[in-house]
């Protein structure tokens, strides 16, 4: 018999609740269950990083981080950056800008890891920067205009 | 969706202790990295898990009265290495599992977790063992500590007896203090790796800088479990600091790993970089404690 | 001017908001699951499954074997097809195959209402084999006595061809001439989209519908229906956005079993979605190929006579075949022309898994082959490696008579000045040749040579729709897809250009529906702007006649009077603005004389190709201690011809640049050699680049317009792979004096290399 438990948390604001398979990874949960399809399966083993979402401002794998966890956490996905009147946010803009997106698979994962770094306002080097997006893999773009686009926006956020 | 049977979910350590003794059969899961993982590969298909990834009591960093650091057994690599007690006195672990994956792992991965698994390419634990850290289990019976090198038994083994979970990891001022280390990770690029293979090095030098007065070489993925380069240690202890001595202590190492054969790297590969990293965090170490060579 | 302007991609803020729906994002929640049951051998027959216990399961709706599937064959590779049967793709494969010829080949599928229920009963599955020896290298496969794959390809030789020129015996019995002789291997290695293989299928209207994550929409749907025996209208195909593809999913991957699927379960929705690990084991890979190179050359380094020989390790079924071994084999003569010449390869089955079309299509193997021989003939020889390149590469005005193609520009000596200069060639070079100590630096040079497009091997055609609307912006739909690499936007520039509308006016149908899309075979061999540029400015120039002979109606001007600008009809004569292009649009829309809607569609038959070149210039650092190689400083130079989007362009170039690297250094996919089992295929054991592992990607662009293009366009998303690999050996070379002769340089090869040379 299938084991289920009520799970309720926080999602982009918004306080929701839901019965859950116990087996269920918080990717399966907010794909399913909330239609977050921005919420991408790459390997489901936590080594691609497409199904990256803050988790009481932190950034985790969605994938390998079970359901169940999530119960009375914050959580937010790429649907969550997007303003109330669908406009993109500044670090979204800058992946749009600077051509830091092609096929678009890995971007909801490095979007949500470089927004919760650049949230504390911190300034990095090059390297640093490297180091912190380095959770994530993409096969389009060589990783160069990733790069500019997130220190793009941090330069901006910390002038 | 994982193939899990039912899933635990204490809310103490008791509680914990107690569901590790009602289902012997069932699996602790801590961050998860690892054990979801398995169950997706089908090596652990069908498990029951036991849930421990709620026990924030097990999570964070702190030091006793007698200056020995405790680190929770569910503390996170990532708060780890964000850890003011742990920059302060033991620099090198926050350095090496700072090296783990990448930083989403690095979130979720906790060092309860790296060093239960038994693997002998964990960043935490080669780490560990040059820093003499005390494992703490609680299990039915209470408390029971050991040195981390008894805990590991063989490979993917570990001392974790029925009804018992690891809470803590210790390390004693008398193994910290006055102590600077260095981590080399071997891998084949610079993110998302396991170790082919680490050596983690600490040093003790005398007040004038002159003499190394300990030194602690230990090492990941050249045995079936971390292992310290003991003969090597006690050959070199209390020597005077030359210029030759990174090179001799590179040879030395040789005497004490043993490292195989296997499609991720062949053994003369692996004696190499032992000998060669060991020499270079040899060096490295002593440059941090002061020392010139 | 649209043509020429780094104009922002408008799928890029979808897929920033994370709007943008992918294949499994489509897929209703409540789909059966497929689960394929991969083999556990190499090489077999099987004998039995037994699907008692998986049966028992609760939620498996049907469990289908090998002894279920039907014995018809069909044929996966991304080309046109041929009417003429001895130019047909061969036909080989199965859905399920009773013969097992690789470690991971599909014996059974599963159907269950839950992934869960599916894998399980996967799992409980038991299957009898009768083991058969295996064989995973082609020369050994090739030799007396070889397990045999298929029966109809005796010694496993899919195909072999050679290509010889004047005398090679006679020529080399010239006195004083200097032989040198290589050996170069290269890999098998795995694309490495994000997106893993995925599709769903389900029966409406009694036609078979499969959405899937596909570069060939057309070209799958044809495969599908072979696959099924059905009339190929039988078939829809419909492609969404697609999370990269390089060439693997330009091959009819698990879309014909889905189809199949649905088939056996009355029609209802049946998702396949890969994981990760069979987006490795049992999707494509690109071939690895082994060259033997022998060059005969006086001393000034004039190449006298050369010969090379290939094979090319095809894996367990044909595929792509020989196609990508011929297409690197036919660079051989003509990137450094030689008077005589023989050329000799064989395309091998062996039981590892299947070679398909990847970035580069052969030319990754054959530059890397021929571009460190060079290096090797620079060295023998003592002469400068950009000088000898120069002097002895394919010059100005080179022609190609099988192809027909010409090298209208100095493309080589402008690629190199430009490279060159930037990486401060001649002087690092000379500094960085004697070096002694652990760390060491180099420098090092490679050549590109690619082709664009595909004819005259196969067809060549690109199909068009303009559909207007009342407003006077247009719809746009072609065959050839977005993968990722930005050609919708390259399109909607060309469309505007042609028409005279504004780039916002023109929407590009990204989802291709082989119910509406024209035929247009895909994504591939480089081709998207060359040959979809052709149809799009053909059906836009008479899209725009048409349109200013309807304007004459409302305007009483002759159409050769007037033109479209800005989306108005304009009269040449003076400028006058006449009438709004949505005034036009919507006027005969809703005329009751004379009612019209705008469209135009127009099917193009492409019979040019085009060279596209360039180069590549490498620094590495070498760690010899710890056999590390660090990449510090990489530029690619191309001729592509005009490029249309600029920075478009760069970030494709910057990808290419990235995969080379990771070619070069780190990947590659190991087999067992016990078990012929894939050892690597996940992403942590597979060393595709991290954003660590690579420094800034520099890129340049020598812009020589292509006189045969519609656009001044030639090939650009493969080519940046095809030098990176060449050039940081070679920079490897200039550091150590070591010349590897394999890829990827990783720790395990540079250990045995400097303890060989002794320098560790």
């Amino acid at each position: 018999m299938s084991q289920y438990k009520l799970v309720t948390c926080r999602i982009n604001g918004k306080e929701r609740s839901a019965m859950v398979d116990v087996r269920a990874s918080l990717a399966d949960m907010l794909r399913n269950e909330y239609s977050l399809t921005s919420v991408k399966k790459g390997c489901e083993v936590g080594e691609c990083g497409a199904c990256a979402v803050i988790i009481d401002g932190e950034c985790y794998n969605s994938c390998i981080y079970l359901a169940i966890w999530a119960d009375g956490k914050e959580i937010e996905t790429v649907e969550g950056l997007v303003g109330p009147d669908g406009e993109l946010s500044d670090l979204q803009q800058a992946f749009v800008e600077e051509t830091a997106i092609q096929c678009g698979f890995c971007t909801p994962g490095f979007l949500m890891e470089a927004e919760c770094f650049l949230r504390r306002g911190e300034i990095y080097t090059d390297e640093e920067l490297r180091k912190l997006l380095s959770g994530h893999l993409c096969r389009c773009t060589g990783y160069d205009n990733i790069l500019r686009a997130v220190k793009k926006t941090m330069l901006q956020r910390n002038q | 969706m994982y193939d899990i049977g039912t899933v635990y979910e204490p809310k103490t350590v008791e509680e914990a202790v107690r569901m590790r003794c009602e289902h012997p059969q069932a699996v602790i899961i801590a961050g998860g990295s690892d054990v979801l993982i398995k169950i997706r590969e089908g090596k652990l298909a069908g498990a029951d898990l036991i849930s421990i990834f709620g026990l924030d009591e097990l999570r964070g960093v702190h030091m006793e009265e007698d200056g020995t650091l405790v680190i929770g057994s569910l503390t996170s690599f990532a708060h780890i290495t964000a850890d003011p007690l742990i920059r302060e006195h033991i620099g090198v672990l926050g350095e090496a599992v700072d090296m783990v994956g990448g930083p989403q792992i690095r979130a979720i991965g906790t060092i309860g977790g790296n060093t239960c698994n038994g693997v002998t390419s964990a960043d935490s634990a080669s780490t560990l063992f040059a820093w003499d850290a005390i494992i703490e289990l609680t299990g039915p019976e209470g408390i029971r500590r050991m040195p981390i090198r008894d805990f590991y038994l063989s490979a993917g083994k570990v001392d974790l007896r029925e009804g018992e979970l690891q809470t803590s990891i210790r390390i004693p001022r008398k193994a910290w203090e006055g102590y600077k280390g260095f981590y080399i990770k071997y891998g084949m690029r610079r993110a998302m790796e396991i170790a082919t293979t680490g050596c983690s090095v600490n040093v003790k030098l005398s007040e004038d800088k002159k003499t190394l007065e300990d030194l602690r070489i230990a090492f990941g993925v050249a045995g079936p479990v971390p292992r310290r380069a003991e003969s090597t240690e006690n050959t070199f202890r209390g020597q005077a600091l030359t210029a030759s001595l990174p090179g001799e202590i590179g040879k030395a190492v040789l005497a004490d790993v043993q490292p195989r054969d296997s499609w991720r790297a062949s053994k003369d590969l692996r004696l190499h970089l032992c000998s060669t990293m060991a020499e270079r965090a040899f060096r490295e170490a002593v440059s941090r404690s002061g020392g010139e060579l | 001017m649209v043509v020429g302007k780094s104009i922002i991609r408008p799928d890029s803020l979808d897929k920033a908001a994370g709007r943008t729906k992918y294949t499994d994002d489509l897929c209703d929640r409540n789909a059966l699951v497929a689960k394929i049951c991969h083999s556990t051998v190499t090489h077999a027959l099987v004998k039995s499954i037994d699907t008692s216990e998986a049966e028992k399961i609760p939620g498996v709706v049907k469990i289908l074997t090998c002894f279920d599937a039907p014995e018809r064959t069909f044929p996966t590779a991304g080309h046109p097809w041929s009417t003429e049967p001895e130019h047909q793709d061969i036909s080989d494969r199965h859905v399920l195959e009773k013969h097992v010829r690789y470690y991971g080949d599909d014996v059974a599928a599963v159907i269950a209402e839950t992934e869960v229920a599916a894998v399980q009963a996967v799992r409980a599955l038991k299957v009898e084999y009768e083991e058969l020896p295996f064989v995973l290298d082609p020369q050994e496969a090739m030799k007396e006595g070889a397990p045999l794959l298929h029966e109809e390809f005796p010694g496993n030789v899919l195909k072999h061809t050679e290509i010889h020129k004047g005398n090679v015996e006679e020529a080399i019995k010239e006195p004083g001439l200097i032989c040198v002789d290589g050996w170069y291997e290269t890999p098998t290695v795995q694309h490495c989209h994000i997106e893993n293989a995925t599709c769903f299928a389900w029966e409406e209207g009694g036609r078979v519908h499969v959405t899937s994550s596909t570069q060939i929409p057309h070209i799958t749907r044809r495969c599908i229906a072979q696959a099924l025996g059905v009339p190929w209208g039988q078939v829809r195909l419909v492609k969404p956005y697609i999370g990269g593809g390089f060439g693997n999913k330009q091959d009819a991957l698990y879309e014909p079993l889905c189809a199949w699927l649905t088939t056996q379960v009355g029609g209802r929705l049946v998702r396949l979605e890969c994981q990760r690990e069979e987006t490795f084991a049992n999707c494509r890979v690109r071939h690895a190929i082994r060259y033997h190179i022998t060059s005969w050359l006086r001393p000034d380094g004039t190449l006298v006579a050369r010969k090379a020989d290939c094979w090319s390790n095809q894996g367990a079924y044909a595929s792509h075949g020989h196609s990508i071994c011929a297409k690197g084999m036919g660079s051989i003569p003509q990137l450094y022309p030689c008077e005589n010449i023989d050329v000799r390869g064989w395309t091998v089955f062996t039981n590892i898994q299947v070679g398909g079309a990847m970035r580069g299509y052969g030319m990754p193997q054959a530059v890397f082959a021929m571009e460190s021989h060079t290096e090797d003939i620079v060295q023998r020889l003592g002469l400068d490696p950009l000088a000898y390149r120069r002097a002895h590469l394919m010059q100005k005005g080179y022609f190609d008579p099988f192809s027909k193609n010409e090298l209208y520009a100095d493309s080589f000596n402008q690629t190199l000045d430009v490279g060159s200069e930037y990486i401060d060639f001649e002087r690092k070079y000379k500094e960085y040749q004697h070096q002694t100590g652990d760390i060491r630096r180099g420098v090092g040079v490679a050549v590109l040579w690619y082709n664009t497009a595909v004819w005259p091997i196969s067809l060549e055609t690109s199909a068009c729709r303009m559909v207007m609307n009342q407003d006077g912006s247009i719809q746009l739909q072609v065959g050839e897809t977005e993968i990722g690499q930005g050609a919708d936007t390259a399109f909607a520039q060309m469309a505007a250009e042609t028409l005279g509308i504004p780039f916002e006016m023109v929407h590009v149908v990204s989802c291709q529906d082989t119910d509406v899309t024209p035929y247009g075979t895909g994504a591939y061999a480089s081709r998207q702007t060359y040959a979809a540029g052709m149809a799009i400015r053909g059906c836009a120039e008479e899209f725009k006649r048409h349109i200013l002979e309807v304007a004459y109606r409302y305007t009483r001007m002759q159409p050769y009077l007037m033109d479209i600008q800005d989306a108005k009809i304009i009269r040449t004569t003076d400028g006058r603005v006449l009438m709004g292009l949505g005034e036009l649009a919507t006027t005969v829309l809703y005329d009751l004389d004379h009612n019209e809607h705008l469209t135009m569609e127009k099917s193009t038959q492409i019979k040019t190709n085009a060279y596209s070149f360039g180069c590549c210039f490498a620094e590495v650092e070498v760690d010899i201690p710890m056999c590390q190689v660090k990449v510090l400083d990489i530029i690619n130079v191309h001729d592509a011809g005009r490029i249309v989007n600029p920075a478009l362009a760069r970030a494709q170039v910057q990808g290419g640049m990235s995969m080379g690297i990771g070619y070069a250094l780190a990947e590659k996919m190991l087999y067992d050699p016990k078990t012929g089992r894939l050892l690597n295929g996940n992403l942590l054991d597979y060393k595709l680049s991290t954003f660590m592992d690579h420094p800034n990607l520099e890129v340049r662009f020598v812009e020589n317009s292509e006189p045969t293009s519609a656009y001044g366009t030639k090939a650009l998303g493969e080519p940046p792979v095809v030098p990176v690999a060449p050039a940081i050996r070679n920079a490897i070379l200039n550091a150590t004096g070591v010349a590897c002769h394999e890829i990827p340089m990783r720790p395990h090869l540079l250990y045995q290399e400097f303890t060989r040379k002794g320098l560790i």
